[in-house]
């Protein structure tokens, strides 16, 4: 089998392990960040053969699909590993400089590799099983990233964010059961192929229901998101960045994959569920937004409303659709994840994340408002910034099959979202500070300051570039699009050309 | 045989559901704990059930001979069995320390990391 495709889930255990070993001096962080960088370059590779050769599978052990584990990439596999590893280098960096030595003794960046490696899991695996096993992997280690350090809030927090996610996991694993039951096979591909000659499918529908729910429980769509905003903003920031970024997506990532590939008999029930699902996911978590105080918890709402634009892209499920679904996960992967490392400077140089507690950050610290507005305008959707175009890529495909409602609602949430991001604008920068204080970045120690930027910097830079050069990624978004409307490609890399 | 499974199962997931409802976390997890295992059941129950006949390739030959168990779902539920038991193992040590650091097993009662009532902002640290 092709090590391109088992190199981005094998280097992060790798990294997991030996972080761990080293994991009571400073060699522990420097492991992290260079097993991120060879993910970065293991992915770009992988991307590379993807883009290539169209679709590439691989059979662990050799044991031929459909009775062994398939790792199978197609461009949108390909692109979410390529973001992943990017989140995860930035985060490892900013890491160094965020997360404490009580907490790297006790594992952080073992942990944190673990979850890249489940992250990464999750979107190269074939099999529907094994894509239980890595939501598993994600699931424990993000447990206890999330309660690292034993704060109030923490376990407060997670206490909620456990109970839910095991509740989805449950049902995912039952839906896998009951359709292996009826198919005798856990093999995507071959599910492809044997789900539309099924007799009853009225059981199917039943069964996609059951998906729907795990999988929306983990995208955190509406009504299932509460464990989100209940528990991301008590975690160290590098962990809520890397949580906003990356593990929300995988249930968008798991619900595009089943929705297109296996669960496409009967659009006009569950992708009209879909629909509506996306048009509250958007309303509620812009107005939950609205309602908060708290730099994060903000993000934290925005993030359930964003996942609503990503969910109606599949729910419309046009070519055009798709490509905009794909295109919004990649940008909003990175200005998610981005904003979260933001606020946690802002917390370092003003002494919180409450809003009614800090002020006068664009007087005294420029440069922190200027990247600021870079992932914030382009979260709301603001042109030229990469946004904009997920937004217009998505409005556009909605209007092209007359969804007049949908389109209004994804317009009218862009506009809120405005609202919120001016709230933390004019709180947070140009207010005065309440307490006279001047929080300067020259507060922050200069080694910090650097760890703490640069990859923030990068990642805005990346937005830019999405947002000045779209059509390279709007084209190569297309063709993602194209390969999941028409699942002959990734059937045959899988199955061979006998079916 | 798969009827009576599938009433336990019916029976294991009703109780799951009752206790799961309950406010006290305690009795949360002894609802998750149920209602994993009710899943486990489910996978064991759809996989076929034959009954006295264990996959086994006799000495000589390649493959089973006649109607065998199918050892594909075994090897699921077992694997599902694993993880859920780590899992219920951390919750367990979760829902202790939560009850040590909140002094409440009350779900309603958790509310540190919620905001405060009135506009006071969130008791984030």
């Amino acid at each position: 089998m092709s090590w391109l495709l088992a190199a981005p889930i094998a280097l992060p255990f790798l990294t997991a392990v030996l972080a761990f070993l080293f994991r009571a001096g400073p060699a522990g962080r420097r492991i992290s960040v260079a097993g991120n960088a060879a993910l970065l370059a293991a992915a770009v590779a992988l991307m590379a053969e993807t883009l290539r050769e169209g679709v590439i599978a691989g059979q662990v052990g050799e044991w031929a699909a459909p009775f062994g584990i398939t790792l199978v990439a197609d461009l949108l596999s390909a692109v979410m590993v390529v973001i992943t590893a990017i989140t995860a280098l930035a985060v490892s960096v900013y890491a160094l400089a965020d997360i404490g030595e009580r907490a790297e003794r006790l594992g952080y960046h073992a942990l944190f590799n673990v979850l890249i490696a489940g992250v990464c899991g999750a979107f190269l695996t074939g099999d529907l099983f094994n894509l239980y096993v890595w939501f598993e992997v994600m699931l424990i280690s993000s447990f206890g990233l999330l309660i690292l350090g034993g704060s109030k809030a923490q376990i407060d927090g997670g206490v909620k964010y456990v109970a839910l996610n095991m509740i989805s996991t449950i049902l995912f694993l039952s839906g896998v059961g009951l359709l292996y039951g009826m198919t005798g096979t856990l093999n995507i591909a071959d599910l492809a192929r044997t789900v539309p000659e099924l007799e009853d499918q009225g059981l199917v529908t039943l069964i996609a229901m059951m998906f729907m729910i795990a999988f929306g429980v983990k995208a955190a769509v509406f009504p299932l998101f509460f464990w989100l905003p209940a528990s991301y903003h008590t975690p160290a920031f590098s962990v809520s960045a890397v949580f906003a970024g990356l593990l929300t997506k995988v249930g968008v990532y798991a619900l595009i994959r089943m929705f297109t590939l296996v669960f496409d008999g009967d659009v006009g029930f569950t992708h009209q569920i879909l629909l509506w699902v996306a048009a509250l996911t958007m309303l509620t978590g812009v107005l939950g937004a609205a309602a908060q105080n708290d730099i994060r918890r903000i993000l934290s709402f925005h993030i359930v409303s964003q996942i609503g634009y990503m969910i109606m892209g599949l729910a419309l499920l046009t070519p055009l659709a798709l490509a905009g679904a794909v295109f919004y996960l990649v940008h909003h992967i990175i200005v998610k994840a981005n904003l979260f490392l933001i606020a946690g400077v802002a917390e370092r140089v003003a002494g919180s994340t409450e809003l009614s507690r800090i002020g006068g950050l664009y007087k005294s610290a420029p440069l922190l408002a200027v990247l600021f507005l870079i992932p914030a305008f382009s979260l709301a959707g603001f042109p030229p910034l990469s946004g904009f175009w997920a937004k217009y890529v998505l409005v556009a495909a909605a209007i092209e099959i007359e969804g007049w409602v949908i389109a209004a609602v994804a317009l009218v949430v862009g506009l809120l979202t405005i609202y919120s991001m001016t709230k933390i604008w004019a709180e947070a920068f140009w207010k005065p500070h309440p307490e006279g204080l001047e929080p300067a970045l020259t507060r922050l120690p200069p080694g910090d300051r650097a760890r703490l930027l640069a990859p923030v910097a990068a990642l805005a830079g990346l937005t830019l570039v999405i947002g000045f050069f779209p059509e390279p990624f709007v084209a190569f978004a297309e063709r993602a699009a194209g390969q999941l409307l028409d699942p002959t490609a990734y059937m045959t890399a899988v199955l061979g050309a006998a079916s | 045989m798969e009827a009576l499974l599938a009433l336990a199962i019916g029976v294991l997931v009703a109780a799951a559901v009752y206790l799961m409802l309950a406010r006290n976390l305690l009795r949360f997890i002894f609802g998750l704990v149920l209602i994993s295992n009710a899943a486990n059941l489910t996978i064991f129950t759809a996989g076929r059930l034959v009954e006295g006949a264990p996959p086994l390739v006799p000495v000589g030959l390649d493959a089973p001979v006649g109607t065998v168990a199918n050892a594909l779902p075994q090897a699921l539920v077992l694997t599902a069995i694993v993880i859920g038991f780590g899992l219920f193992a951390f919750a367990l040590t979760l829902m202790f320390r939560a009850y040590t650091t909140l002094g409440t097993l009350n779900g309603d009662e958790m509310r540190v990391a919620e905001p405060r009532e009135h506009g006071e902002g969130s008791a984030m640290r």
